[in-house]
């Protein structure tokens, strides 16, 4: 994604969901986009995805998927050809989601025997073979939504996702409504499809600890923008933006003694963000320029890129 | 356990009845003999999954809910089955604090109501300087900025510290939080432990704080409980318990937190299989036997009782002794005894310098 900016229509006037967000996501490689609630993360997923809502202001930017200018495409084309196809989408809590009617095998198969217009008993014999590899036993492809536990639910919708074969995986928060334990169970199974299928996944959560569980690179994202991109050791070990060192500060350890921070202050209305860098008001180097002039991108290191005015001047 | 206890909980028990049929009902042991005490000015983490019947507990305590069978003392003084209409002293003492500020705060009322409500119902005088102070206590200042905005208009931070602020405002001495923090951003959720800490020492308040994560619990607990299955596995002081757990489910839910470490990815996280099954029906001999991996043929026959198995510390497992060693590598990896901190197990695959 280069400089892909989505803002939505509303009464109080645009809100500026996501603006000029650069994101890349390598082949085999899972990225996690942290950040805290409002700050754009869904948002930049659902550009992908192309799911917009109605109320849609501006949508402006370059989305290149496998050599592909996904902006240029046609509704119609993004469904055919592009989602669940080659892009899908664990959404969040869409384990609730599940059609309470429908056996859960039939709700797997769905987009094969709709956009492929596969039989059912070719359309079976692969369903299986994906409730088998997340887990599931064959047993289930028959059951109902509300005979299976929510870790099985959860699984079900990984099937699902994955049940077109897809390059990249899109997971918004995919384990915010299980217990810890079966939450753990879910990222280990996340591991072995990342293995075994060479995925793309794009990991979108709140919870910077539980991403480190997966990805190898992360973009942090504040106020619609990424403030700081780079491979996991780089931003959970030397982080280069206040946010991210203050985000990390404020994550309670169990397997230290470090006192965890605040931040103080909140997110920024994004109807009427502040001015410059959208941190500024928050962060506690603040200077003169940054309430002026936005900085850009800076690169601090081998791949590691922050949005801040310390890492860099107007000289870039 | 002594009678200087703000709250002390005896064998109690909730039972709820399920209906299975048009006549037949069956009983839900949501918690089932738990014994507990919380002293003054120290906070007690209730730690659990859901259906562990940590918020029943949790409600109990508060009288929110008629016990099935066992006893309440609040201050010395046995409240498990008094009239309403004499408790209206312990409900000044006792206060909740929910987990969703945003459900728990009337939308059509501006901060300065919410707050001062307590105060009319309680017939107290003085009100407007009372607010006040309540609100300074919890850090929405300059009051006059946050006092007539409506709960819409603000974050969920604030918005909990001011469910935080309508508790304080008739004094209380016991509050029972139920996963006060986990609707709210992470950058703010420690800002409201530490009001909540500091609101602790400044009017000595007991809590018992309800939450399943466990890393929370740690950095604001004094002591720790673990429910499984309306019992309680574990309980010792929060660090022992994190550092050294004694039960294997303890450890099996510090093994599934990761805490941010690049290094996580390259291995997989141990973890315990299956999911908790339902209270209506739980399993025989210790509840934990069916998901634990040390299991024997005693866990199926003989439930483990609660018992002190180190001075304070407090396990029902079978085998807490011999386990210790096991447990540890469980909950935390390797430790690395020069620096006390965990490491994953090598696994071939090492991080990038």
């Amino acid at each position: 994604m280069s400089d892909v900016s989505l803002y939505y229509e509303t009464l109080r006037g645009p809100v500026q969901a996501v603006d000029s967000v650069n994101l890349e996501v390598p082949k085999g490689e899972a990225v996690g986009v942290v950040g805290e609630s409002g700050c754009g993360k869904t948002s930049t997923s659902i550009c992908i995805m192309r799911l917009l809502p109605d109320n849609i202001h501006t949508f402006t930017g370059r989305i290149l998927f496998d050599g592909r200018e996904l902006m240029d495409m046609t509704d119609s084309e993004i469904r055919s050809q592009i989602r669940w196809r080659e892009v899908s989408m664990v959404f969040q809590g869409a384990m609730n989601s599940l059609n309470p009617v429908i056996r859960v095998g039939e709700q797997i198969v769905e987009p094969l025997r709709v956009l492929d217009k596969v039989q059912k008993d070719e359309a079976r014999e692969r369903g299986v073979a994906r409730m088998r590899q997340t887990g599931l036993p064959a047993e289930a492809y028959r059951m109902y939504p509300h005979e299976l536990s929510g870790g099985m639910k959860q699984r079900v919708i990984i099937a699902m996702a994955l049940i077109m074969s897809p390059k990249l995986v899109i997971l918004d928060e995919p384990t915010s409504a299980l217990d810890v334990s079966v939450q753990a169970q879910i990222m280990n199974l996340l591991k072995d499809l990342k293995r075994e299928e060479d995925l793309s996944m794009l990991f979108i959560s709140h919870d910077i600890a539980l991403t480190s569980d997966l990805c190898d690179r992360f973009a942090v994202m504040y106020a619609g923008r990424v403030v700081e991109t780079g491979e996991a050791e780089q931003v959970l070990q030397d982080p280069q933006h206040p946010y991210t060192e203050k985000l990390l500060a404020s994550v309670p350890r169990l397997r230290s003694d470090v006192t965890p921070e605040f931040i103080p202050g909140a997110p920024p209305d994004l109807v009427n963000p502040p001015p410059g860098c959208r941190f500024h008001p928050r962060c506690p180097y603040v200077m003169d320029i940054c309430s002026k002039r936005e900085p850009e991108m800076f690169p601090t290191g081998d791949g590691q890129y922050a949005h801040c005015w310390l890492r860099g001047d107007e000289h870039g | 356990m002594n009678m200087a206890d703000v709250m002390l909980i005896e064998d109690i028990r909730m039972h709820y009845q399920v209906r299975t049929g048009i006549f037949k009902t069956i009983p839900l042991r949501a918690v089932d003999g738990v014994t507990l005490a919380v002293p003054p000015g120290q906070t007690l983490g209730l730690v659990g999954e859901s259906g562990s019947g940590k918020t029943s507990l949790g409600k109990l305590t508060l009288r929110l809910m008629e016990p099935t069978a066992g006893h309440l003392y609040f201050k010395g003084k046995e409240i498990t089955h008094v009239p309403e209409g004499r408790l209206k002293w312990f409900r000044r003492e006792a206060q909740m604090i929910f987990q969703d500020p945003f459900a728990s705060l009337d939308p059509f009322m501006t901060v300065d109501q919410i707050v001062e409500e307590p105060l009319i119902i309680h017939r107290i005088q003085g009100r407007e300087s009372k607010v006040h102070r309540a609100l300074e206590a919890v850090r929405l200042t300059p009051v006059e900025e946050f006092i007539n905005k409506y709960p819409h208009m603000l974050s969920g931070g604030q918005r909990q510290r001011v469910a935080i602020a309508r508790t304080l405002i008739l004094n209380p001495s016991y509050i029972v939080a139920d996963e006060p923090v986990s609707m709210i951003d992470a950058s703010s959720r420690v800002s409201v432990l530490q009001i909540l800490s500091r609101l602790q020492k400044e009017y000595n308040l007991a809590f018992i704080y309800i939450t399943h994560d466990v890393a929370t619990a740690r950095y604001f607990s004094d002591r720790l409980a673990v429910m499984y299955l309306g019992k309680i596995v574990e309980m010792a002081a929060a660090d022992e318990l994190i550092s050294t757990p004694l039960h294997p489910y303890t450890a099996a839910l510090i093994a599934a937190v990761p805490d941010p470490d690049p290094t996580n990815r390259l291995t997989k996280r141990r973890v315990i299989p299956g999911e908790p099954p339902s209270p209506i029906n739980p399993p025989p001999g210790c509840r934990f036997h069916p998901r634990c991996p040390y299991a024997a043929k005693i866990c199926r026959d003989e439930e483990p009782p609660l018992r002190e198995v180190e001075p304070g510390r407090y396990a029902a497992c079978h085998f807490s002794e011999k386990l210790q060693d096991d447990l540890l590598t469980l909950a935390h990896g390797h430790v690395d005894a020069s620096s006390g901190r965990s490491a994953q197990p090598p696994t071939g695959a090492s991080p990038k310098p």
